[in-house]
């Protein structure tokens, strides 16, 4: 092993039916190092860290430890939190109605006598310790996610991890958050925690992070420190090509815009719905790509599932072309030609043991009728035909949605929603959770249909992507619409401030 | 070879094979056929494959519709054995009508059983709406029908058991003269090829497995998740009315508190062993229909070993265990690796 080095990962191989997941890819982790693990969905992150915490077995390749003279083998991710290696995921693994010393001490064999007092006592040692404003004998619940997935590191840190594997932990937090997890992750370095940064974010990697590794179709692209590695440099290596669409997208958002004068196809008048949102006006032109911003808890997705009939609608009109349309619940919407991806995909979107080809024609089945199903040979065509187009990753039309990388899976739903046909789509974070790579592919597809005359309502947590693609901005704070952003007012910081509450609105 | 150890309908051929080659070794004449004659002097084939068949069927007409429920609802409709007590107990007051010693029937069989279908198919539709709209645990929900069901059977037909004396009454039980078959199987063939066609010409097979899979996502792709659990139960409750007048007409009378007891439980093991989730989703009829004929195999293999009635479930249970084990996915995977490892190992050896 190399110097300095804790986990030493070698020609790692995992094979699935069909796919090789995994050729031959080398990690190499140093204490005290911030170790960003980046690539494009499908490139073989998830795999490697799920192979480093044996909840899949390798199929070659040999795992060094520090402190082990030979390669260990881990069969299971208990044995790989014996062996220090902790994982945080994105979704809270912990036990949410359970106090947080409760869940920092759950099942690690402290024996049938438990003395709380002595554990809490521990445990606001070390959440002190940590900076960590949480409480032992609080409810998790009543945490905010940012301290609830602190506390899942602290956990991590108490068990002695020297190697501590954070698999996109930001994806749901807002900025300060993420600004209080950076400070905790710098002082685990200073200990000399070891630790795997998964994330989508560029800015954070750059922020955090001391060295990157590339993946990219289950190869390694290479390790890299970070100051050797400019951005436009990372991206292309895990996508493979020069890029230069990032900048490119930006210029070309301005043609799409509407006509100013044209009548609304859609319109909202007072619509309000069962899930805590003030009645709101809304209305989008043909061609038109508009967006809702705010915060996350701002009822953003909550007016879309409204327009959708998603959520029970109390009150209010939705016009199309200027007659009023009842829409109760989502076939209604669906029937008047909307189409709606919803924010959380595997909540709402997926049907996980179904083929890609089930979940690419599930809506226009629906549509289409009880009594007339698709013969195979149409639905095969129709999966075929948008696999091809939207260049969906996988073995073939007949795998389970499920065995899928995550941006393919959002790419199999907008599919979904594609071959109906819509003349309105609402995206709901259509590019949370997926690589860069993906993220491009979906903005210009939204301009690209925008351009055809489909009008589209985007939604998402990063205002830039929205500032590349909208041309007007909806902005909602506390459940409300607060604003309106159009043409010139249409910056980063206009919309901060309209968030913020710094602008009235115009009336 | 490990495709074929993923397809679910290895399971129940595999079972099935287990058994057969089971009873080959202990006892062949097993698999004796006789053509004889009944009392009525027509041709009937018996044997143990011939019991088999006849009472395979019952099980697997009730195993379509408990496949759907199951899929649709992630749970399991347990009053089936009390359903069938009440349809059968419908067809009887139908066709004896006042008189519970007819000597001639009151009422066409079709007009008893299509009235037994609607009222079965109304019990469904109870159980539907209980675990549909009001969100009860199936198992639950269906536990008020198992509890109450034998005695609304009875009180049906005033706590008296009726008689149907004609002949033509037991042919749906037994045999049609001149056909040595026997008739259940026919019924379940046909019961068979409704549920095919239906699955093929509606989506009735995608849109259960979508709402059991994701309810959520069902709704947002404009389903009706609650309408289409609640067709589940209607759907098992026309199966009821028919494995109910298969049992009628096999006593041409009815004891309330035997007809078909612990039938539900053979049926949502023709499930299980067919492979399908009993947490819901994902269905495969094919192998549900072959895994009732599959317990019925089982059933009758004890039989012949003359395990007493009342010892039978103990034997079917340990059985069971097996199958279910060895059908579970953990099971397989594991399996299904060492085999690779094995035949990997093979290829290295001969290199």
């Amino acid at each position: 092993m190399k110097e300095n080095a804790i986990l030493e990962m070698k020609a790692i191989d995992k094979v699935f039916p069909g796919v090789l997941a995994l050729q031959g890819v080398d990690f190499t982790l140093c204490a005290g190092e911030i170790h960003a693990l980046m690539g494009e969905n499908g490139a073989g992150k998830s795999t490697l860290i799920k192979v480093l915490t044996g909840v899949y077995s390798k199929d070659g390749g040999q795992i060094y430890l520090k402190g082990y003279d030979k390669p260990v083998i881990i069969r299971s991710p208990q044995e790989a939190q014996k062996m220090g290696i902790s994982t945080v995921y994105q979704e809270i693994t912990l036990c949410p109605n359970l106090s947080v010393a409760e869940n920092m001490y759950i099942g690690r064999g402290e024996g049938v006598r438990v003395n709380w007092k002595k554990i809490n006592e521990k445990a606001d040692a070390i959440l002190k310790s940590l900076d960590i404003p949480a409480k032992a004998t609080q409810q998790l619940s009543s945490c905010s996610i940012a301290v609830q997935q602190m506390v899942a590191i602290a956990r991590a840190v108490d068990m002695d991890c020297k190697v501590l594997i954070l698999d996109e932990p930001t994806s749901s937090l807002d900025e300060q958050e993420v600004a209080k997890l950076f400070k905790l992750m710098r002082d685990l370095k200073e200990r000399g925690v070891g630790i795997i940064f998964v994330t989508h974010f560029l800015d954070q990697v750059y922020e955090v992070c001391d060295k990157i590794t590339v993946l990219r179709d289950g190869r390694l692209v290479g390790e890299y420190e970070i100051k050797d590695l400019p951005r436009v440099q990372l991206v292309s290596k895990m996508l493979g090509k020069e890029l230069d669409d990032l900048s490119d997208i930006s210029g070309e958002h301005k043609k799409f815009q509407a006509e100013p004068n044209t009548p609304p196809v859609f319109e909202a008048v007072g619509l309000q719905s069962d899930a805590g949102i003030k009645p709101f006006d809304f209305y989008i032109q043909k061609g038109e790509v508009n967006g809702f911003t705010g915060l996350l808890g701002s009822g953003r997705s909550e007016c879309v599932r409204a327009i959708f009939g998603a959520d029970r609608v109390l009150g209010g009109t939705v016009k199309k072309d200027g007659n009023a349309i009842k829409i109760a619940k989502p076939i209604d919407a669906m029937r008047n030609g909307i189409g709606y991806l919803p924010e959380d995909r595997k909540v709402d979107g997926i049907v996980g043991e179904l083929s890609v080809r089930e979940n690419i024609i599930l809506a226009l089945q629906v549509l289409k009728g009880f009594f007339k199903p698709f013969s195979r040979a149409e639905a095969a065509r129709f999966a075929d035909e948008y696999i091809k187009l939207l260049d969906i990753k996988t073995a073939s039309a007949d795998t389970p949605i499920k065995s899928l990388s995550g941006g393919n899976q959002q790419k199999v739903i907008l599919a979904r929603w594609l071959l109906t046909h819509p003349e309105y789509l609402i995206l709901d974070e259509p590019t949370r959770g997926i690589d860069v790579g993906t993220k491009v592919d979906i903005q210009k597809l939204v301009l690209k249909l925008a351009s055809e005359g489909m009008s589209i309502t985007f939604i998402s947590s990063e205002t830039d992507e929205m500032l590349r693609t909208c041309s007007r901005m909806v902005v909602m704070r506390d459940r409300a619409v607060v604003g309106e952003l159009t043409d010139d007012d249409l910056t980063q910081g206009k919309i901060m401030s309209t968030i913020a509450g710094g602008e009235k609105k115009d009336e | 070879m490990s495709k074929i150890l993923k397809n679910q309908i290895f399971i129940p051929i595999a079972a099935l094979l287990l058994l057969a080659v089971f009873n080959l070794i202990m006892d062949p004449s097993f698999f004796k056929i006789t053509l004889g004659y009944n009392s009525a002097g027509d041709p009937v084939l018996s044997g143990y494959l011939m019991t088999i068949l006849d009472y395979g069927s019952e099980l697997a007409i009730l195993a379509i519709g408990m496949t759907l429920v199951t899929a649709a609802s992630g749970g399991q409709d347990i009053s089936v054995g009390a359903a069938i007590a009440i349809s059968g107990s419908v067809v009887l007051r139908v066709l004896c009508g006042r008189d519970h010693h007819a000597e001639t029937m009151q009422a066409p069989i079709i007009v008893a059983f299509l009235i037994s279908c609607v009222v079965a198919m109304i019990f469904g539709a109870f159980n539907g709406t209980l675990v549909a709209f009001f969100k009860i645990q199936p198992m639950v929900a269906t536990l008020i029908l198992f509890t109450a069901g034998r005695s609304i059977a009875a009180w049906i037909n005033n706590n008296e058991l009726p008689i149907v004396n004609e002949v033509r009454f037991s042919y749906f039980g037994g045999f049609i003269p001149g056909i040595p078959i026997p008739t259940p199987f026919f019924i379940a063939a046909a019961c068979v090829i409704v549920i095919f066609l239906v699955l093929k010409f509606t989506n009735l097979g995608l849109y259960t497995q979508t709402v059991g899979i994701n309810e959520n996502a069902s709704r947002l792709n404009g389903l009706n998740p609650e309408f289409i659990k609640f067709l589940a139960f209607v759907i098992l409750g026309l199966c009821v009315a028919v494995a109910a007048l298969i049992k009628v007409s096999r006593l041409s009378t009815i004891n309330y508190s035997v007809i078909a007891k612990d039938i539900e439980m053979d049926a949502i093991l023709a499930v299980a062993l067919g492979g399908n989730a009993l947490s819901g989703g994902k269905f495969n009829m094919t192998a549900s229909i072959l895994g009732a004929y599959v317990i019925q195999f089982l059933t009758t293999t004890l039989y012949k070993f003359n395990v007493p009635a009342d010892a039978l479930p103990a034997y079917k249970a340990v059985v069971v265990i097996l199958l279910v084990v060895f059908s579970a996915p953990v099971v397989r995977d594991f399996i299904s690796a060492q085999w690779k490892r094995l035949t990997k190992k093979g290829v290295t050896e001969n290199a």
